[in-house]
């Protein structure tokens, strides 16, 4: 899988990269508008995440460019701009999805997996890990052949963890998935605890070759038994 | 006070001043006059008198008035030469008024073949009270049509010339920095006016700079501040994945993660704060507040459940509003949030929505929140750290660009928030 990534500030970049390369991505990086314009034009990636603002140049006429070229559908926008016009914008010009600045490595990694699983799969939007299937869109999950029901937040919290298989999701990037933006995450960890407890035992019980672990006071893990 | 009756005031007042001591003068001067001419009358009706004495001497006998206006009286030659003439005011009967009236009296003395006399001639004089009462009315009319016609004038000339004024003022007082494009302008060749209307744009175009220099710097700050905080969560998530880390690191790192989030919620906020301050959300679109709601307690179904939180709806009308999407969904879910962390375990939750309102009643807190500094920016329960305390400031602050009413109150041990619609209705 080959990732560019085209983003002017340096030390997000290179965040960015470290953590894309942990998932064996080829990783490539462009800091301004005629190089990432160079890159597209000649090569072929599976992700492109783009920012809006470049020295230069403006992310969205790039978006264009690759639009004319067949190759937009698997962008990921990523701006320090919330702004609706900018995603609306972005999305008619075919970007995949919109990720506002600042995110969590967690939150970019399950947006990554996802617009590479819509692109390699046909459509067909499972994620698989072990004997675990989850299939994104019906919203349900087969242990082996089993099909195990899960409420709407465990759902929403097993998509999260096997999108960072084997990577370290925090506690405040899970609750932030969870919950969206503004709440009040303190009294919601008791909750998020609660639902993962639960998990933890319909994984089980199915007999899951899958494992939610949790790393110290800080976070989880989930990986293949 | 209006201008234009502040200048009616002072000019009543200065023509009371120079009417009343006008008429004062006037008066006097027309008693004189007429006490002048009546006194000619007087000397000449006397000398008349003398000239017929002449030709008939039984005059000279004549020492009542008895219908004529004089009376002669013989006196002694000493008296007679040391008499003066005197004119004077004095009263005397009437039968025609059956009262005292005032006459004007000319006392002389003559000599008439070596015998003298002395001589009283009268004449009417103006009644004086009567002329005061007839003055006084027809000064007091006199100001009444005065003050009359200054108010007609005002009204209709002063009014017609203060119009570019008032048309500058109303449109300075609808004046809206971030909306209004065009300067302000006045159909008049009245230089005061045309002064008025420059200042009033100079200033404006000082106002738009600053505002949009302000608006500017809060928006770039928070842009700004974006790619820093994506950074520090950043590396710092990559770190917490390094092996070689103990469990306290990891935990110090955790707290910064989090720390750092809050950073950015709180920005966000600010960033969501000032755009809406801006009327940055242009875009209007139909809304129910049902749908919506549903949507939003559906996201919330697992956690009302975990917290034992009981959910009351009445939802019996369907009440539609035109507004911006995402600041109704914003507005609508932070109250539901609201309602829903600020609640107590096995509390409730009670949602209803009327013709024009929405109202959503949460148990919690046993004693009422101080109603005016609750929609405060950063005005926050002490106990709930990673609270950014604006979630209610935005609220507040949606409402206010819509007009919209929003309260809150303290009934039977329970917190109440109402928003009513009613400006906005589809």
């Amino acid at each position: 899988m080959k990732i560019l990534i085209i983003e002017d500030e340096v030390d997000l970049r290179e965040t960015i990269k470290e953590s894309l390369l942990k998932e064996k991505y080829i990783v490539e990086s462009a800091e301004d508008f005629t190089s990432a314009l160079d890159k597209i034009s000649i090569y072929d990636y599976d992700c492109i995440l783009l920012d809006i603002m470049l020295p230069n140049g403006n992310g969205l006429d790039l978006l264009e460019e690759l639009k004319k070229m067949g190759k937009s559908e698997n962008v990921i926008i990523v701006s320090a701009k919330n702004s609706l016009d900018d995603k609306v914008k972005g999305l008619a010009l075919g970007a995949d999805d919109y990720l506002t600045k600042p995110f969590h490595i967690a939150e970019l990694t399950a947006r990554i997996k996802a617009v590479l699983r819509r692109k390699n799969f046909n459509g067909k939007d499972c994620i698989e890990v072990g004997n675990v299937n989850l299939n994104i869109q019906e919203r349900s999950l087969l242990i082996g052949a089993e099909l195990v029901h899960l409420n709407k937040k465990e759902f929403d919290i097993l998509n999260y963890f096997m999108s960072n298989k084997d990577r370290l999701v925090t506690k405040t990037a899970l609750a932030e998935y969870v919950w969206g933006d503004h709440i009040d995450q303190a009294d919601n960890f008791d909750f998020i605890y609660y639902q993962i407890k639960n998990l933890r035992k319909k994984l089980d019980q199915a007999g899951a070759k899958v494992n939610i672990e949790t790393i110290y006071g800080i976070g989880y893990k989930l990986i293949e038994k | 006070m209006k201008l234009l009756n502040r200048s009616l005031i002072y000019l009543s007042l200065v023509f009371f001043i120079i009417i009343g001591v006008w008429s004062f003068i006037f008066y006097f001067n027309l008693k004189d006059e007429i006490r002048d001419s009546i006194d000619d009358g007087l000397d000449n009706n006397r000398l008349l008198i003398l000239m017929k004495t002449h030709s008939d001497p039984s005059l000279l006998f004549q020492d009542e008035f008895s219908g004529n206006n004089f009376k002669i009286h013989p006196v002694s030659k000493e008296s007679a030469l040391a008499y003066r003439d005197i004119y004077k005011d004095t009263m005397m009967y009437r039968i025609n008024e059956n009262d005292l009236e005032p006459v004007r009296v000319l006392h002389s003395a003559f000599e008439h073949e070596n015998d003298y006399y002395r001589i009283t001639v009268i004449s009417s004089l103006v009644e004086e009270d009567d002329l005061i009462e007839d003055s006084f009315w027809s000064v007091v009319w006199l100001f009444i049509i005065l003050i009359v016609s200054i108010v007609v004038v005002n009204n209709f000339v002063l009014r017609k010339v203060w119009n570019p004024f008032y048309d500058i003022l109303n449109q300075l007082k609808t004046y809206r920095l971030e909306k209004n494009k065009n300067p302000i302008e006045a159909n008049s060749n009245i230089k005061e006016f045309i002064q008025l209307q420059e200042a009033s744009n100079t200033l404006i175009n000082h106002s738009k700079k600053a505002f949009q220099s302000q608006k500017e710097f809060t928006e770039n700050a928070s842009h700004e501040l974006q790619t820093p905080i994506a950074i520090i969560i950043g590396k710092l998530e990559l770190l917490l994945e390094s092996n070689s880390l103990s469990e306290e690191d990891a935990e110090a790192i955790v707290k910064v993660i989090s720390i750092t989030d809050r950073l950015k919620r709180l920005n966000s906020s600010l960033l969501l704060l000032t755009k809406i301050e801006n009327n940055q959300f242009i875009e209007q679109n139909v809304i129910s507040v049902n749908a919506l709601t549903t949507d939003y307690l559906s996201n919330y179904e697992d956690l009302l459940e975990f917290k034992g939180i009981k959910l009351e709806l009445d939802l019996a009308t369907d009440l539609k509003i035109k507004m911006n999407a995402s600041l109704a969904g914003i507005l609508l879910s932070n109250l539901i949030k609201n309602a829903i962390s600020h609640n107590k375990k096995k509390g409730r939750i009670s949602i209803q929505i009327s013709d024009e309102e929405f109202i959503i009643i949460n148990s919690g807190l046993a004693s009422a929140l101080n109603s005016n500094r609750i929609f405060n920016r950063f005005e926050k329960d002490q106990s709930k750290l990673d609270s950014t305390g604006l979630g209610l400031s935005l609220s507040e602050a949606i409402c206010y660009s819509y007009q919209l009413k929003i309260e809150y109150s303290f009934v039977n041990d329970e917190h109440r928030f109402s928003i009513n619609f009613k400006n906005i209705l589809a």
